[in-house]
């Protein structure tokens, strides 16, 4: 507890983009509850604070810490244990915490292609080729930035996490529903949900959500969403050919995406039970080509052409084998 | 090193056809490299790939996925679910540097123990010709999503 008896809250950012802040911001006038229930120590986007601020908190004095982003260098890493330290409840919070989400992809690649990509590709004003240097005299002394490690790694497998909210971002309401419950329980009205929960979101998949209509899939061909003729606004993209990866995603969003006449691309995550997203993707998606012949089922697969990053798009990191070899192998 | 390089192989064999087959090959003495270690499921179609890539992210070198002939599953059409499952997998694996050649699908009937004990000879040789696969032991200071552990009991 703070001196005026509030609760104390920490948001921290590590690999990411940003728009987990804003969502949180998105909630509207329960930012009023919010701030009424909590003081803010700590949070990097929002407001001015340093490192050694948090090192002199007492242990476990922050009551509710959200993480967002993934551990993708020695000062996300040494930030993580150091939360950890500080908090009672640390939420990894948003796809990027839970399961690497888009900076994850990056584990596809070895880190000279991330650092080309970066510093001299087509995309990148660098004329002199500088790349950064760990450590570099300066007259005052020796600086250095934060190693840069070879693949991305989520929250979990850096530190214990007590609760997961997935989501890129996580919906605001979903949002405003967790701190809700939060106040409750402060308030001694609710009880916490067991550790290890996935919170602000639902069980099942994004498909339970989804208003379109399902018959029996049969798929001869697999097309890109503006390639599709005459799509169907009622009916089931998948069935239309349309890769969709709402079976195996956690409803939470509302299948907002099909809704809008794109399909889903599975920021919320797996739902609950499935071990390795991109597998149970890879399942679902062969139970729907309708084809016994090896040939006319290899002419079908061409209309996915980049599985890996269809099935992991958000789950890479997060999934059993969590990095391609270039990542990894010397 | 690669010299004394013994692959680890996890076959995956339908009880209804190619484990009959492997127990057929016992039964009469027909020899394959110890290298494969048999998992039986009651068909082809039980695999998730998830298995496959378990196997691979916990030390296996090659993974052989076995079933019935087509036309001939005991579940009538599983086993072109399993292709077609194989098929879409091998594509996702080769992106993260698993060779295709890592990943065989076979068909092998009961009657087949020749012919399999053959094809566990063949992927073992292939695989022992790529060489050790090394997919890192992941260290975790945390617990690992709750879902792994059901697998693990398995």
């Amino acid at each position: 507890m703070s001196a005026n008896g509030k609760p104390k809250f920490a948001m921290y950012w590590a690999a990411s983009c940003g728009g987990c802040e804003i969502a949180v911001l998105n909630i509207g006038e329960k930012i009023l509850d919010f701030d009424a229930n909590f003081e803010v120590v700590f949070w990097p986007v929002a407001m001015d604070a340093k490192y050694k601020d948090v090192e002199a908190m007492p242990d476990q004095s922050i009551l509710l810490t959200l993480w967002n982003g993934g551990i993708r260098n020695k000062e996300n890493e040494e930030i993580a244990h150091l939360l950890r330290r500080k908090s009672q409840i640390l939420v990894a919070f948003g796809s990027c915490a839970t399961e690497g989400c888009i900076p994850g992809l990056a584990n596809f690649s070895s880190t000279e292609e991330i650092f080309h990509a970066a510093y001299d590709s087509i995309s990148s004003e660098n004329p002199e080729k500088l790349r950064p240097q760990y450590r570099t005299q300066m007259p005052e002394g020796e600086i250095s930035i934060p190693e840069f490690y070879p693949t991305l790694r989520t929250l979990d497998q850096v530190v214990k996490v007590d609760y997961y909210m997935p989501g890129c971002p996580p919906e605001s309401h979903q949002i405003a529903s967790v701190i809700d419950l939060v106040i409750q329980v402060l308030q001694g009205k609710a009880t916490l949900p067991p550790a290890g929960s996935v919170i602000g979101a639902g069980i099942s998949t994004v498909c339970d959500d989804c208003p379109r209509q399902r018959n029996v899939k049969l798929v001869k061909k697999f097309t890109r969403i503006q390639a599709l003729q005459n799509p169907d606004p009622t009916l089931c993209l998948l069935e239309q050919g349309v890769p969709c990866n709402g079976p195996a995603t956690r409803q939470g969003c509302g299948a907002l995406c099909p809704q809008a006449g794109a399909q889903c691309i599975g920021c919320y995550g797996p739902a609950e039970g499935v071990i390795d997203y991109g597998a149970r993707l890879i399942s679902a998606f062969a139970s729907v080509i309708d084809s016994t012949d090896p040939d006319e089922i290899e002419a079908i697969l061409d209309g996915i052409p980049d599985p890996a990053g269809q099935f992991y798009r958000f789950n890479l990191a997060g999934s059993l084998l969590r990095a391609g070899m270039k990542s990894w192998s010397r | 090193m690669t010299e004394n390089f013994e692959p680890v192989i996890i076959g995956f064999t339908c009880n209804w056809c190619s484990y009959r087959a492997a127990d057929l090959a016992g039964t009469a003495r027909i020899k394959y490299p110890p290298n494969v270690r048999l998992i039986r499921m009651m068909c082809s179609g039980r695999l998730d790939p998830s298995f496959v890539m378990k196997a691979f992210s916990e030390g296996a070198d090659g993974v052989l996925i076995t079933g019935c002939h087509p036309g001939e599953c005991h579940y009538l059409e599983q086993n072109y679910k399993a292709l077609r499952r194989f098929l879409l997998m091998r594509r996702t694996l080769a992106q993260f540097g698993i060779e295709p050649g890592r990943v065989k699908l076979v068909w092998a009937s009961a009657a087949e123990g020749v012919r399999l004990a053959n094809e566990i000879s063949k992927i073992v040789e292939e695989v022992r010709a790529l060489g050790p696969l090394n997919w890192p032991k992941w260290k975790d200071n945390g617990v690992h999503k709750i879902a792994l552990h059901e697998l693990e009991e398995v």
